[in-house]
């Protein structure tokens, strides 16, 4: 908090935003405005998750039997994938903290490769989804296997528009964060993070932490319903 | 005196530190930002407003003789839509919550100036499409996107006005991140937090809504566009999907925003109110916690939208119960407005006039909401006009009102003119006068009967439909003639002084209009919140002149 009186012509310092008193006050506040915006995001995202829990309760049959049709090790890898790039991120964090600034950007770049292997394995499956007629629409069309349950063709689908919509939207967050951490990785390689300033650095990584964190949710609500042998 | 005022007419402020185009549309100055958002609401103010005047044409009489039905389906949308989206909830938070936050608690800026002219271009793109929509095919859903007519039947351009909507939400979302961060992060030293004027406290849980509720809006209308556009099946009957969970979702953000609307309204008329009776506010603790309260309160009350819509009767009972429950804390600050006027030395300026307005429509608009959170009146009048007569004496009577005394509180402020004291009354009378002859009858209208939403009526509500229609049209000279003095005075208007009103709090204390980074050293705050007691008393001359 701003106790002490703030001096108004103070010598610039690098990267000190002329509106804040200093260095301190500036990174609190970047910080604070972060960890807000990923409050907002928790909403955002929990309206599907609402969705999700209301028809996961009503409709349990379909879900187990869609969640059934994903494919696990993939998904499974792709996890593992999202955990080591948020390994790198916070790793980065420690670089810029120290100043290293080629370590910094080797991490980063790290980061970026596996935001993007993520999203090539996404495609990927949501590929194989086209492939299987799992899109809802018309030409949506869930084969059952003898041993389940019958299932409803209209309930599947809405298994399959959340996950739809669900991946969707975190891939478009990937995306982002893939875009944001473009951005840091040349003010890296610039040299504009020293271990006095390197706010950017943080504020991007809880956000790619936040992206992570919604993602360790999703895995297992879509692709671990149900998976025991069924008959 | 005048040598003050001459030089301050050539000194460097906000305004004439830069000109052209560029300086406006590419400015991080909170207070430029400000003044764009001015332009722009008030622009879809009237559009808004004369979509509203075309359903009041149409309703004049009781055959559908001026549009068709399917026209007037997409009037009251259209006039719906703009002006919950682009008018009422900006109003009071993007102009002036935009203008004074920084100023009212010492700091040079808002704590990210580029993100809060990204809010403002979030706005325009947003208003873009949605007047694109508008244009071709227009809108015909309500302003409330009901599904499953929103998804599978109308005819309209509902991915692109709800892309529109979608994308205007982030300018709410970044505006609020901004006034938080800024209040916890940037105050004056000595301005702690009993020391925060209301008009902050207010604009502080208005943001606390904005950031938890707006979000969840954006999902659910991403997820109709979708719905729409990729026949994904959320909310799809056909296929299982539930449409009241669109409802649930919708109105979880939808009843909060009327907090949107409504609180920063509140912090404006706490400000006149005390400014004008010279007293310090009563019971302000209890103000700023009923800000709070009503913040946090007003999001578990949403399903008394849904009474008659399918639920069960328990869940019913509770949602009424909280819904009584949040008029408290809006009785709490009517009544300490109230206690602050007694043996105050009130006068009655403009800014007064707007205020006086507020706490009698707002308290009518709030009453008359009881009678729809109570189970067995709001089936009776569910869908008629007595709802819509509710909440336009909330967002209008209330909203409107707060909206246009802050403007004329601060115009000397913003401009560093003062507008024309007589002409100011005469136009808050007018408004007055023509928004309860356009909405009391509409109270009436409601309970006998009338429902919302449609473009013809029996005859015999057709003398209550004529006083509304000729309510409107004095309402709309009412709006016009602020416009008109506001932008005469900013050549003609005579120079303000640093402080006209002899007003407490930091925003008075700097110049007017102020500089460009708010004040020309930090202020150190020593004294408490609305210090009247302390301060020379306002007299009725220094207004007239
Ligand atoms: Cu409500």
């Amino acid at each position: 908090m701003s106790d002490s009186p703030a001096p108004l012509a103070l010598e610039h310092t690098p990267g000190l935003q002329h509106h804040f008193a200093d260095m301190e006050q500036q990174r609190n506040a970047s910080s604070l405005g972060m960890w807000i915006f990923l409050g907002t995001e928790i909403m955002f995202f929990g309206g599907m998750f609402l969705a999700y829990l209301v028809y996961r309760m009503w409709y349990f049959n379909e879900f187990a039997a869609g969640s059934r049709t994903l494919n696990l090790p993939i998904g499974a890898v792709n996890t593992a994938v999202l955990i080591c790039s948020s390994l790198t991120v916070a790793l980065s964090v420690r670089a810029a903290q120290l100043g290293k600034r080629m370590l910094l950007v080797t991490l980063l770049v790290l980061t970026i490769l596996f935001g993007l292997v993520f999203l090539g394995v996404k495609a990927y499956e949501w590929n194989e989804k086209f492939t299987e007629h799992h899109v809802p629409g018309y030409s949506f069309h869930f084969k059952q296997e003898s041993t389940e349950k019958p299932v409803d063709q209209g309930r599947a689908q809405i298994f399959f528009s959340l996950y739809f919509a669900m991946t969707g939207m975190h891939a478009l967050h990937m995306i982002i964060g893939v875009g944001i951490f473009g951005v840091i990785t040349w003010m890296a390689w610039r040299g504009r993070f020293t271990p006095e300033y390197h706010t950017p650095v943080e504020i991007a990584g809880l956000y790619w932490h936040f992206v992570d964190i919604v993602w360790i949710y999703l895995f297992p609500l879509l692709y671990l319903i149900d998976r025991r042998p069924h008959g | 005196m005048a040598t003050a005022v001459s030089i301050a007419a050539e000194r460097e402020h906000y305004l004439n530190k830069e000109y052209g185009i560029r300086s406006w549309l590419l400015t991080t100055d909170h207070k430029r930002i400000a003044l764009l958002y001015l332009a722009s609401i008030t622009f879809f103010f009237f559009i808004g407003g004369f979509f509203a005047l075309l359903i009041r044409l149409e309703l004049l009489t009781p055959a559908g003789d001026l549009v068709q039905a399917d026209t007037y389906n997409k009037l009251f949308t259209m006039h719906g839509v703009i002006m919950v989206f682009f008018f009422l909830i900006p109003a009071v938070p993007a102009v002036l919550g935009n203008f004074l936050v920084p100023l009212m608690i010492g700091a040079r800026d808002l704590a990210f100036p580029k993100i809060n002219l990204l809010s403002w271009y979030c706005y325009i793109a947003g208003g873009i499409l949605v007047l694109h929509a508008m244009l071709t095919g227009g809108l015909d859903t309500g302003w409330t996107f009901y599904t499953p007519f929103s998804t599978a039947f109308s005819n309209t351009a509902v991915v692109e006005a709800g892309l529109g909507v979608f994308i205007n939400g982030f300018s709410s979302i970044l505006t609020g991140l901004n006034f938080i961060v800024t209040i916890h992060r940037m105050r004056a030293p000595g301005l702690t937090w009993s020391r925060l004027p209301l008009f902050l406290w207010s604009h502080y849980a208005t943001s606390v809504i904005m950031l938890l509720g707006t979000p969840v809006i954006a999902i659910t209308l991403v997820l109709v566009v979708l719905e729409r556009a990729f026949h994904l099946g959320i909310f799809d009957p056909t296929r299982g999907g539930d449409p009241l969970l669109f409802q649930h979702l919708f109105w979880f953000y939808s009843h909060p925003a009327v907090y949107i609307m409504i609180l920063p309204s509140m912090g404006v008329v706490s400000e006149i109110v005390t400014c004008f009776s010279r007293k310090r506010v009563f019971g302000y603790y209890f103000v700023a916690m009923a800000s709070i309260g009503i913040a946090v309160i007003g999001f578990f009350v949403w399903a008394h939208h849904m009474f008659v819509a399918g639920m069960s009767l328990y869940a019913a009972l509770i949602f009424s119960i909280l819904s009584y429950l949040v008029a408290v804390p809006s009785a709490i600050k009517v009544f300490n407005w109230t206690a602050t006027l007694y043996k105050g030395s009130v006068s009655f300026s403009t800014p007064m006039l707007y205020a006086f307005g507020f706490i009698g429509l707002f308290t009518m608009g709030g009453l008359t909401g009881l009678f729809l959170a109570a189970l067995g009146i709001d089936v009776h009048v569910t869908d008629t006009y007595f709802v819509v007569a509710h909440f336009h004496y909330i967002m209008v009577g209330g909203t409107v009102m707060g909206y246009l005394g802050g403007m004329h509180y601060w115009w000397p402020k913003i401009s560093g003119r003062l507008y024309p004291e007589s002409w100011g009354r005469l136009a808050a009378l007018i408004v007055f006068l023509g928004f309860n002859l356009t909405f009391f009858p509409q109270f009436i209208l409601g309970y006998l009967g009338m429902p919302r939403r449609y473009w013809q009526y029996p005859p015999e509500f057709q003398v209550l439909n004529v006083l509304s229609t000729a309510g409107s049209t004095i309402l709309a000279v009412g709006y016009l003639l602020p416009m008109v003095y506001f932008l005469w005075s900013m050549r003609y208007g005579k120079l303000a002084d640093d402080n006209p009103w002899n007003a407490a709090g930091l925003e008075w204390k700097t110049t007017s209009p102020p500089p460009t980074f708010n004040f020309e050293e930090t202020p150190v705050v020593t004294w408490e919140a609305y210090n009247y007691n302390e301060l020379p008393a306002l007299e009725e001359v220094r207004v007239e002149r």
